[in-house]
């Protein structure tokens, strides 16, 4: 075939476009294709794929689409601790003239894909999964305001960690750093597929993001079940209301920046560039207000599980509901003042400067009183140490540790020494791990019970707790010590030999802490299968307080057969203390909407047009938009789009709880 | 929330809707909707801050005076208006039922929209045979994003439209074609309001600066 034959058909897409002169990556595309072989065998074998497809693909209720967004995260997170374990050793090795196991080419590689997943694909599922469970429940609703808007944005965000994912294999990821800053990032340094790659997984997932957002405000807004006013809102709600508020005003922003930042690329304009007019700073200043935002996206909720937990395994109504409330506001509306923080040595000027950090300082106010609202919900409590309540004294600890150095960061004229060294690496994982991991590990080990009908197992939760949090020190507080010498980030091979024992126990860390994951999927597994000793079939095994614990576990598809009245902040602990009885007779009809295929049909073609846009195979990119186009109208002509489920099906359900329940007593 | 919560008749407090009727369909979607316009909103936005930063670096290139035609841009301008006149009058018939009025106002709208995006693209392509292409200078980069992504949402508009008209045809206005009408009102009046940024801070104080 003639060349440019072969470019209309497959764009920049070559033989030399697979990674086969890569020994570890061919070795990992090995593994990959034999676990993916042995699972698609395995669900074919099986006859899984039409019970997938019918009950978990297409489905639109929140709450199977909230587990679906957990296992995202989860099998994520392997990927991108893949990557930090190869840092870390990259590091400890790369002394006296070794040059360590990673060439440059890959090692750059590998410290953007691990930022880029680890936020994007990791912490926002996680993050995104708890809330989508947990909040309708919360508030005693059937399910969110636009389910099928829900079940396409969790496709799209599916297929963005899938363009991260086939960049592994095909062609090659950013190495750029995780924000890719121009003019590093643009085409003229950046040629090749790299951070293309980037823009599209990032935007077709952002497409999912912001419409989650939206969706998640509208059922919170409108969706409370009668007597829940703003006030009586559980925390957990009302931290998820300021994050999907930041989503929304947060990011169509990073939307914009990737646009025009792939403008530059794809079209040559000049926005990023140095030359004709364009302005690198700009990009720098855009993403961060964006970026910002984003890590409180990240935390707010956590923030919540921690106040539910807290209050849950103290046995004690949370400490200064209100002021919680309060600085949960607070931190959303200041989180957008202090972008500029991220870049003092840019040179914006004293006073530019000192405005920035002054508002960062004030960010911990809040941040504080929500620690001593926590610790004074302990104060003589009858605290159970549970699994959840572990993952969050340690929160508590860490946390503090990674607030006071952030404060310290603040302080522009220390952050000129500070700035790009390992002592900001140090930190912002101290405040990312101890705060929305260990808050997404609270979550998980509080609501598993919830979602699956039996606890998880604590021996192995216990493992994995202690490898986490004594990896998590090992890890990063010899990074704390680097940094303060001076050490910057991303480096990959040390000409001083002095340094290389804090990298080596580093690496352990890490090693530490993969053990901890290790624990964690044994944890899962362990659970499965003591599943009928660890059973819960009162629905509320913590003996908790809100709404979500006063259905049974799992909850019926209807979450609620009869919509709950609220009278009180703790509503399920209000209602347990009044002698609520659990209504016997009298069920009806319940109105739930349908499932369809068409979210994960449009998140397929858009998933098929990025990889088409990153490889310049324009027919394909084409052709997935117009199909887009076409079946997004398509679905606009299907007018009937939920049913009715019958009463006697809800009679069923409940009159198997009852049996349950009777049984348990 | 306007649900009352009153105790029952014997004093014991209610935990439960014994008779409860669900959400009407599209409950929520003038609110969500409202939220997807504010995002969208942000987008521009950022587009009119990266104008405002970029704006005025020419890079030895076109200026706007060299470039605006504000008559042109005037005749543009009173399209759009236009088109959001008649689309609240395909509203107003729609509130009265009228089926064949609503479709005659909303083609109306249709084609004032077109005659924007074809003004527009006169405009694009007069512009770019000068040699005042986006990738000219900075200013051109923002001037042509802006007002692109304008007119790429005055196109998209014009394809919902068309949908929308389409399906009040096969059902007549019915609740759901009422709702979708509303929405794409909104939408249509929101790029109305975009395009009076556009055309006071880009093109006449372009001319002015």
């Amino acid at each position: 075939m003639s060349p440019d034959l072969l470019k209309l058909i497959f764009g920049r897409l070559g033989i030399d476009s697979l990674p086969l002169h890569e020994p570890i990556l061919v070795g990992t595309f090995v593994m990959v294709a034999l676990g993916g072989v042995t699972l698609l065998a395995g669900l074919t074998y099986f006859r899984l794929w039409g019970y997938l497809w019918r009950e978990w693909f297409t489905t639109v209720d929140h709450k199977r689409i909230g587990i679906m967004y957990m296992i995202l995260g989860i099998v994520m997170l392997l990927r991108g601790f893949a990557d930090a374990l190869m840092m870390r050793a990259q590091q400890a090795l790369a002394f006296n003239g070794s040059e360590g196991f990673l060439p440059a080419h890959h090692y750059d590689q590998v410290f953007t894909a691990h930022g880029v997943i680890m936020i994007f694909f990791v912490a926002m599922p996680l993050v995104t999964g708890l809330m989508n469970y947990v909040v309708p429940l919360q508030i005693g609703a059937r399910d969110v305001s636009f389910p099928f808007l829900n079940n396409f944005s969790f496709w799209m965000t599916v297929g963005g960690a899938v363009l991260v994912m086939i960049s592994l294999f095909i062609g090659e990821f950013a190495r750029t750093g995780w924000l890719a800053y121009p003019p590093l990032s643009n085409i003229g340094y950046s040629p090749d597929v790299g951070v293309d790659y980037y823009i599209w997984a990032l935007q077709v997932a952002g497409v999912g993001t912001t419409l989650s957002g939206i969706n998640l405000i509208c059922t919170i807004v409108k969706l409370r079940c009668p007597g829940m006013t703003m006030m009586k809102m559980p925390v957990f709600t009302w931290t998820s209301l300021c994050t999907n508020i930041l989503i929304v005003a947060s990011f169509p922003v990073l939307t914009v920046v990737l646009a025009l930042l792939s403008l530059d690329r794809y079209v040559g304009t000049n926005f990023f560039t140095n030359d004709f007019g364009g302005s690198p700073m700009m990009y720098v200043n855009l993403i961060w207000i964006w970026g910002h935002p984003e890590v409180y996206i990240l935390v707010l909720p956590a923030f919540g599980i921690f106040s539910e937990v807290t209050s849950t395994f103290s046995g004690k109504r949370l400490f200064g509901y209100t002021s919680m409330v309060y600085a949960t506001v607070v931190i959303t509306i200041l989180s957008y003042l202090v972008w500029l923080h991220h870049f003092f040595t840019m040179g914006s000027g004293a006073s530019v400067n000192s405005f920035f950090g002054i508002t960062t300082m004030i960010i911990s106010i809040p941040t504080g009183a929500k620690m001593f609202n926590w610790l004074f919900t302990m104060y003589r409590g009858r605290i159970r140490y549970e699994l959840p309540m572990l993952w969050t004294i340690a929160f508590m600890l860490t946390f503090v540790l990674g607030g006071m150095t952030g404060v310290l960061l603040a302080v522009p004229p220390a952050d000129f020494v500070l700035h790009n060294s390992l002592f900001l690496i140090a930190h912002f994982h101290n405040v990312i791990i101890g705060g929305v991991v260990f808050g997404a590990f609270a979550g998980i080990n509080y609501w598993f019970p919830k979602a699956f009908g039996f606890k998880l197992d604590p021996f192995w939760g216990k493992l994995s707790f202690w490898f986490w949090v004594t990896g998590f020190y090992m890890a990063f507080m010899p990074l704390y010590v680097l940094g303060l010498m001076g050490v910057t980030r991303r480096l990959r091979v040390f000409d001083d030999p002095s340094l290389q024992i804090w990298f080596v126990i580093a690496a352990i860390g890490a090693g530490l802490v993969f053990l901890g994951i290790l624990s964690m999927l044994m944890q899962f597994a362990v659970s499965f299968l003591k599943r009928e000793q660890l059973k819960d079939v009162t629905g509320d095994p913590w003996d908790a307080r809100t709404l979500e614990w006063a259905t049974s576990s799992p909850p019926p598809d209807y979450n609620f057969a009869f919509t709950p009245v609220v009278h009180d902040n703790d509503a399920w602990w209000d209602m347990k203390k009044r002698g609520y009885q659990r209504p016997l007779v009298g069920f009806k009809p319940i109105h739930m909407p349908s499932s369809t295929g068409t979210g994960i049909i449009l998140a397929g073609f858009a998933t098929a047009m990025g990889f088409g846009l990153i490889w310049y195979i324009w027919w394909l990119a084409a052709a997935s938009f117009i199909a887009m186009l076409a079946v997004g109208i398509g679905h606009t002509f299907n007018y009937h789009r939920d049913f009715d489920i019958p009463a006697d099906d809800v009679i069923r359900t409940e009159d198997a709880r009852t049996k349950l329940l009777a049984g348990a007593k | 929330m306007t649900v009352a919560v009153n105790p029952s008749q014997t004093g014991e407090p209610v935990f439960y809707l014994a008779d409860e009727h669900p959400h009407p369909e599209g409950y929520s979607t003038s609110l969500g909707f409202w939220i997807y316009l504010m995002s969208d909103c942000l987008i521009f936005a950022m587009l009119f801050a990266a104008f405002g930063v970029l704006g005025a670096n020419y890079a030895a290139g076109p200026a706007p005076k060299d470039l605006f035609d504000l008559d042109l841009v005037a005749v543009n301008t009173s399209m759009l208006l236009l088109s959001s006149i008649t689309y609240g009058f395909a509203m107003l018939t729609m509130q009265q039922n009228k089926i064949a009025q609503t479709q005659m106002w909303l083609l109306i709208t249709g084609l004032f929209g077109a005659a924007f995006i074809g003004i527009e693209l006169t405009e694009f392509a007069h512009m770019i045979h000068e040699g005042a292409t986006p990738q000219r200078s900075a200013f051109l980069s923002a001037f042509f994003t802006l007002v692109g992504t304008h007119g790429l949402h005055v196109s998209c508009g014009l394809i919902w439209l068309v949908t929308l008209m389409v399906q009040v045809w096969r059902f007549g206005l019915i609740e759901a074609n009422r709702r979708r009408l509303m929405c794409l009102s909104m939408f249509w009046h929101f790029l109305d309001v975009v395009w009076i940024g556009v055309f006071t801070f880009v093109y006449l104080l372009g001319v002015l600066r």
